[in-house]
């Protein structure tokens, strides 16, 4: 079998344009739903832990409350389900692209001059995707489990929706963001899964936040997960627990901008530092 | 086809496909490519021949556009790569050193998802038949050998149909077996008239596979031609050798017939014991070529 170069009258001059970003980056998100789906690390980590967690919180601390009547294993899945957004978001991304660098398939993108539009849209697709069904299992288990109330309106259901998809799609591009300064992918894994521990403390998804000391709170209040969680607080508490915030609402305001800007400041890290490989180019 | 009318591109259809004068890439105070020329032909197969860090990789990294130069004149299919756009990279295909492992995807799901890359792909069935992979179709790109990975390289470099193909030393690390099945699908590229232009540091394969061998030393060129021609001069001087008393003689001459002449007809000599006439193989030639004569072992650890 020979393969053959197109004869010269059918080269530069007729070569059609080459496909555009939307139909890759619609082919990457299969792709990366196969390749997540063949890490079995990956999809027992992100779909596990929550649910592991929500079970460690809910038999030691079940029965307790915190607040005006607001039940800890309510107050915790809110913080857990923030955790698990950032953990199929940020920390899964961040390492993915470390991965991806070392094995060479970022270099292969550039080598075929692929659109990294197309390859944003792929990382995207995927981490909408399986977010979706991280939090499908979690608020079930909650649910069977510990009959944690599910939102019972549209308004709540929507604010959910909101805040869950401005959290992913802020920890998708801050994944992609820091992942040229990273380093190796064993530091990657190291590095952000770390970083991400640190901030799960910080931000109130092991404590009460309003308990924590107010330097901590300051500097949670920097960083996307601290309103990520207080945003599920919102949808996942009663009404009056707003009254336990530190500002003594729920400010969705504040929240959906800072959530907002961290996308925006995401985006410009990204196209200012991204680079198929290391080095030059 | 006799025209010479120049493409959108800029490529005239008879100009070569790799035209490079005066190539200079610095690292620090480094000169690693020194003034480079190069021209490669459409349809031919080159081989860029020269021991590690000799600027080979950095060449060819430029000329894919993947570094910048410092100085001097590139043109790869009739453009210069620095800004070469996407309708440019798909007429070049690259096997590059940094795409070397695999992923979960099988040899068959690796090639059905890049396709969608192209604006003409050839064939999924085409492309693993060409590259003999036939029966690996169904096996994961990580659990693949090394030269199974490569062919599949060479699989997914040639699937937009690519006019030029880079292949930067693309069998180091293989076994002889997989070597020789590497060079057999390269002799089918090139009966396909893909233009190909490859490194590599081992001077059998430049022999067995380039139409011309250019041997890059300290990032220039010592010498092109076809590989049995390397050398010229130097390969055509001989080395007559016999011994005489308790010594050997030995006479450098690029006409060694007149030296046995001179010595069986002159002088009382009735035995020339010994006698040897040897021409220098191609790996002298490319050692002497290199800066590291025969008699010297080549430098261990010269990295980059």
């Amino acid at each position: 079998m020979t393969l053959t170069t197109p004869p010269a009258d059918v080269r530069a001059d007729t070569r059609p344009k080459p496909p555009g970003a939307l139909p890759i980056g619609l082919a990457r998100i299969g792709l990366e739903l196969r390749l997540y789906l063949r890490d079995p690390g990956q999809v027992v980590f992100s779909f596990a832990y929550p649910v592991i967690m929500l079970l460690i919180f809910g038999s030691v601390f079940g029965g307790e409350t915190t607040g005006p009547d607001v039940r800890f294993e309510d107050y915790f899945l809110a913080g857990i389900a923030a955790t698990g957004i950032m953990l199929t978001s940020f920390q899964a991304v961040g390492i993915a692209i470390a991965e991806e660098r070392e094995r060479g398939d970022l270099a292969r993108l550039q080598l075929l001059g692929a659109p990294p539009a197309a390859y944003v849209i792929g990382k995207a697709g995927q981490v909408v995707l399986t977010t979706a069904v991280q939090l499908a299992l979690l608020l079930t288990v909650a649910r069977l489990a510990y009959d944690v109330p599910l939102p019972a309106d549209a308004g709540r259901w929507l604010t959910f929706g909101w805040v869950a998809l401005l959290g992913v799609l802020a920890g998708t591009v801050l994944g992609i963001a820091v992942s040229p300064f990273v380093g190796s992918a064993r530091a990657a894994s190291a590095g952000i899964t770390g970083f991400s521990v640190v901030l799960q403390f910080f931000s109130g998804v092991f404590f009460v936040f309003a308990e924590l000391p107010p330097w901590m709170q300051q500097v949670a209040a920097v960083f996307p997960l601290k309103w990520l969680t207080q945003g599920m607080r919102s949808v996942l508490l009663p009404d009056q627990a707003a009254a336990g915030e530190v500002a003594g609402s729920w400010e969705h305001g504040r929240t959906a901008l800072v959530l907002g800007a961290w996308v925006i400041i995401g985006v410009v890290v990204c196209v200012r530092t991204f680079r198929w490989r290391r080095g030059e180019g | 086809m006799t025209t010479t009318g120049t493409s959108p591109h800029g490529l005239r259809a008879d100009g070569p496909a790799v035209r490079v004068r005066g190539l200079v890439k610095r690292y620090g105070d480094r000169a690693v490519v020194d003034g480079l020329d190069l021209d490669v032909h459409p349809g031919e197969v080159f081989a860029l021949l020269g021991p590690n860090g000799a600027g080979k990789t950095t060449t060819v990294e430029i000329l894919e556009g993947l570094r910048r130069r410092d100085g001097g004149e590139v043109r790869v299919l009739g453009v210069d790569p620095a800004a070469g756009d996407r309708t440019w990279r798909a007429r070049i295909g690259v096997v590059g050193q940094a795409t070397g492992d695999g992923n979960a995807l099988t040899v068959r799901e690796t090639l059905d998802h890049f396709a969608v890359y192209h604006s003409r792909s050839a064939g999924a069935d085409e492309l693993i038949a060409a590259v003999g992979l036939t029966e690996a179709a169904g096996t994961r790109a990580a659990r693949l050998s090394g030269g199974q990975r490569r062919r599949l390289e060479v699989a997914l470099s040639m699937q937009g149909r690519p006019e030029l193909l880079f292949l930067d030393e693309p069998t180091t690390g293989l076994d002889p077996v997989a070597r020789r099945q590497f060079w057999a699908v390269l002799q089918r590229l090139r009966e396909g008239g893909t233009t190909i232009l490859l490194t590599t540091h081992y001077l059998d394969e430049a022999a067995h596979l380039a139409d011309r061998v250019g041997v890059i030393d300290a990032g220039r060129l010592a010498d092109v031609a076809p590989p049995e021609q390397m050398g010229g001069e130097l390969r055509r001087r001989a080395t007559v050798r016999w011994r005489e008393g308790s010594g050997v003689r030995s006479v450098v001459t690029t006409e060694p017939d007149v030296v046995l002449r001179d010595l069986l007809t002159t002088g009382p000599r009735v035995a020339l014991p010994d006698l040897t006439v040897t021409r220098p193989t191609l790996e002298e030639v490319y050692l002497q070529l290199v800066g590291a004569a025969p008699a010297e072992p080549a430098p261990e650890g010269v990295l980059r």
